[in-house]
């Protein structure tokens, strides 16, 4: 039963990760977004995949892959179906299948959470576009209108691997991701599932973009989280893919542990649909809420991936809540937002800067912001510009998104 | 054990604004009139079954966040307003820390197609007020904004079964003391590129829109009486191993047998072939049966939402001992759930 669940207990379960998938701008696999992140490479370029010659923004972080997909349970026929997204999240999925390295009968319930914004957003355009252009011609309509929902997605993970269980999509604008991950580490943790996967996926889409350059919210030029005269996001694309166990399954089975979350929160900002609240109250709610859920203090983390999209507003709001929160420590703490390196994933973001934290927290390494000029003065804490190695216990994510949905979760290094 | 009590009940439908007018469509049984749905290069137009202008001036509308928000919004905060009652109050005041989950499946999908249009015509004037409307949780922020909730709100997206969903999720924060009450509301909002979308799979559906809401707060049935969540079944996806009929079977095995004291709401709308799965699965049901979409039309999750609150209703009202609520989603699982009337108020 979802609800009651049998095996729930007040009893707080250790939740650890044992796989991790992972493709963005950067690269398709945990080696090449790594380095990526490590050295501070940036992926930005001009728009190719849709028309951006009217619109005021150009770049974006466009992701790419071999030709030949990774062999799945699919058929050539179904995967030459698959969108731009559902090819992100299989290959993220695939990636953190095969390192988890479950037992068939192990995937025989195995909730899947996934965090999105648009699903498969460009085949709604191609819909919207021949609805109007040619009424008359339905040849692909139905096949589209399928496809691009997101619980379609879900399902072909399914048939790809061979799973079963249920299906949460979370829609929570930017923070999609985040919630994903947040809501699979609850449902481990208070013993729901033995097991679960969970992530965020988001494929580049013309409407979305149209949408935020509408707004005037891109940046012309590669975004610069945090700097002074920071004027705007930059978008990207990708997905990431955790596979959440309990601490016993894993080591009952031997399994190689990758790292642990140990903290989540969620708030809601009431303040504006796009705008957060300029002091950062709900973040600061979420940061601390996390924090207390995880039972560790500020001083205790040891770097901030911020949500850090380069707006003003956004930052600003940020850097208030970072600076309150961290209280003494915040002189000391080393932030930076990977959004500089890939851009804004939206309903992926904090999916992928999960991993980016974990990552960080298995092989000591901060992830620099190269692109910064002059820190913003409102931020008291050290911006990490330069690569470098690093000692860090626990880190602390954050994702913040349209609508006020606010989420921090907290991992921590595997010993 | 904590319960999960339905403290209250809300409904936007096309039999007008409230639950008492979605009761009175049920009970009259006949299918309300459909409306012709202009669709661009076509001079037949579609049908579709639309929420009818609320009775009265609504008040809320008149909140700066609401002002311009799409049908969809209103529809949400409207189911909320009735479900939550005199709770409001406690709310607003932040005397009760409420969550919020919505289920969607086309979501905000009029400002979306109007917006896509505005972009491909020239992206440099596409309106910035409309995009911020297109995201799926644009509806749960407006209420959480309206309500002046700072407690976690949550967006579902997926087929019918996704209220069910919300529902299990909302039960289990409650459980964990996470919230002290949790509105779950499943919406659509009328667009003719939805019914245009829906008859590529079937042409005799008629697409439909609106909100259905439970108000869900933890409590005791010794103490409280009431309606209970009893369960949530597991969501069984439609794959290649476990098709549509085998899932819904299932679903129906996770619900207890037929008894003639018992509700039996259904989603199915009088389309042998969509109905097909979900009939086979309840042929053992020889107990009274409510079908809310063959009079209201297919509105997706707010369907199984209604599906819900009739369900709810009936109880409320004693005319059942329990009730149980089938989805079979049109592209996604089936999934089931189960109300039961607290011992303190069952006469039976």
């Amino acid at each position: 039963m979802l609800f009651p669940q049998s095996n729930a207990t007040p009893a707080r379960t250790r939740v650890v990760v044992t796989g991790a998938g992972i493709i963005t701008a950067l690269g398709a696999g945990w080696r090449a977004n790594a380095d990526g992140f490590r050295a501070g490479r940036t992926a930005f370029r001009k728009v190719t995949l849709f028309d951006v010659s009217r619109q005021r923004a150009r770049i974006a972080a466009e992701a790419e892959w071999p030709a030949t997909l990774p062999a799945t349970r699919l058929s050539p026929k179904e995967l030459g179906r698959l969108d731009r997204a559902a090819r992100l999240l299989l290959l993220a999925t695939h990636e953190a299948w095969g390192q988890a390295g479950w037992a068939p009968e192990e995937a025989a319930e195995l909730p899947l959470l996934l965090g999105t914004t648009s699903g498969g957003m460009t085949l709604g355009e191609a819909y919207l576009c021949q609805a109007l252009q040619s009424p008359r011609a339905f040849r692909r309509q139905a096949t589209r209108v399928a496809h691009y929902q997101a619980q379609r997605h879900a399902l072909t993970v399914f048939d790809a691997f061979g799973i079963r269980g249920p299906i949460s999509i979370i829609s929570n604008a930017c923070a999609s991701g985040a919630n994903a991950i947040g809501h699979a580490w609850e449902l481990v943790r208070y013993g729901g599932a033995q097991r679960v996967l969970a992530g965020g996926y988001e494929a580049l889409c013309q409407l979305t973009f149209a949408g935020f350059d509408s707004l005037q919210a891109l940046s012309p030029t590669p975004c610069r989280p945090f700097d002074a005269q920071r004027d705007g996001l930059s978008l990207g694309e990708g997905a990431a893919v955790l596979a959440l166990e309990t601490f016993d399954s894993a080591r009952r089975r031997g399994a190689e542990i990758l790292g642990e979350i140990i903290g989540y929160a969620a708030t809601t900002d009431t303040h504006h649909l796009t705008q957060p609240h300029p002091g950062g109250q709900a973040a600061l709610a979420a940061m601390t809420g996390a924090c207390a859920s995880a039972e560790i203090t500020p001083e205790q983390i040891g770097y901030v991936n911020a949500h850090g999209t380069a707006t003003p507003q956004n930052d600003s709001s940020e850097a208030a809540a970072i600076n309150h929160w961290a209280g003494a420590r915040a002189s000391t703490l080393p932030v930076s937002s990977t959004k500089a390196h890939i851009g804004h994933l939206l309903g992926a973001a904090g999916a992928v800067e999960a991993l980016v934290c974990l990552m960080a927290l298995r092989e000591q390494w901060l992830p620099p912001q190269n692109a910064i000029n002059s820190p913003d003065p409102v931020c008291r804490f050290p911006i990490v510009c330069e690569p470098q190695d690093a000692n860090i216990e626990v880190a602390l994510s954050n994702s913040f998104g349209f609508g006020g949905a606010n989420a921090a979760l907290v991992l921590r290094r595997w010993r | 054990m904590t319960t999960v009590l339905v403290h209250g009940l809300g409904a936007v439908s096309p039999a007008g604004w409230g639950v008492p007018a979605l009761r009175a469509a049920i009970e009259q049984n006949t299918p309300l009139p459909a409306r012709p749905l202009a669709r661009p290069g076509w001079s037949s137009p579609l049908c579709s079954r639309v929420v009818p202008p609320p009775g009265r001036r609504l008040d809320f509308l008149a909140h700066p966040r609401l002002r311009r928000a799409s049908p969809i919004s209103q529809y949400v905060v409207a189911a909320a307003l009735e479900a939550l009652g005199q709770d409001l109050a406690r709310v607003q005041a932040g005397s009760l820390r409420l969550g919020v989950v919505v289920g969607v499946m086309a979501g905000g999908v009029s400002y979306s197609r109007r917006f896509f249009e505005e972009a491909l015509k020239d992206p440099a004037t596409a309106s910035p007020l409309i995009f911020p409307e297109t995201v799926f949780n644009a509806p749960a922020s407006h209420l959480a904004a309206f309500l002046g909730s700072s407690a976690p709100s949550s967006t579902l997206v997926g087929d019918e079964g996704v209220f069910l969903q919300a529902l299990a999720l909302a039960g289990g924060c409650l459980r964990r003391g996470q919230m002290e009450g949790c509105l779950v509301i499943g919406t659509e909002e009328t667009d003719w590129i939805v019914a245009d979308a829906l008859r590529l799979f079937t042409r005799r559906a008629v697409h439909s829109a609106g909100a259905g809401a439970l108000f869900l707060k933890p409590g005791s049935p010794e103490a409280d009486g009431g309606i209970e969540l009893a369960c949530v079944t597991d969501a069984f996806p439609f794959l290649r191993s476990l098709n549509r009929s085998a899932a819904a079977r299932q679903m129906r095995a996770q619900l207890p047998g037929c008894s003639e004291h018992e509700l039996l709401c259904l989603g199915t709308q009088g389309l042998p072939h969509a109905d097909a799965a979900e009939l086979a699965a309840w042929q053992d049901w020889t107990g009274p049966r409510q079908t809310p979409k063959a009079i209201l039309g297919e509105a997706l999750v707010a369907s199984a939402a209604w599906q819900c609150v009739l369900a709810c209703d009936a109880l409320q009202r004693r005319e059942f001992a329990a009730a149980n609520v089938s989805v079979v989603g049109v592209n996604q699982q089936a999934i089931g759930a189960r109300f039961v009337v607290s011992h303190s108020l069952n006469p039976l």
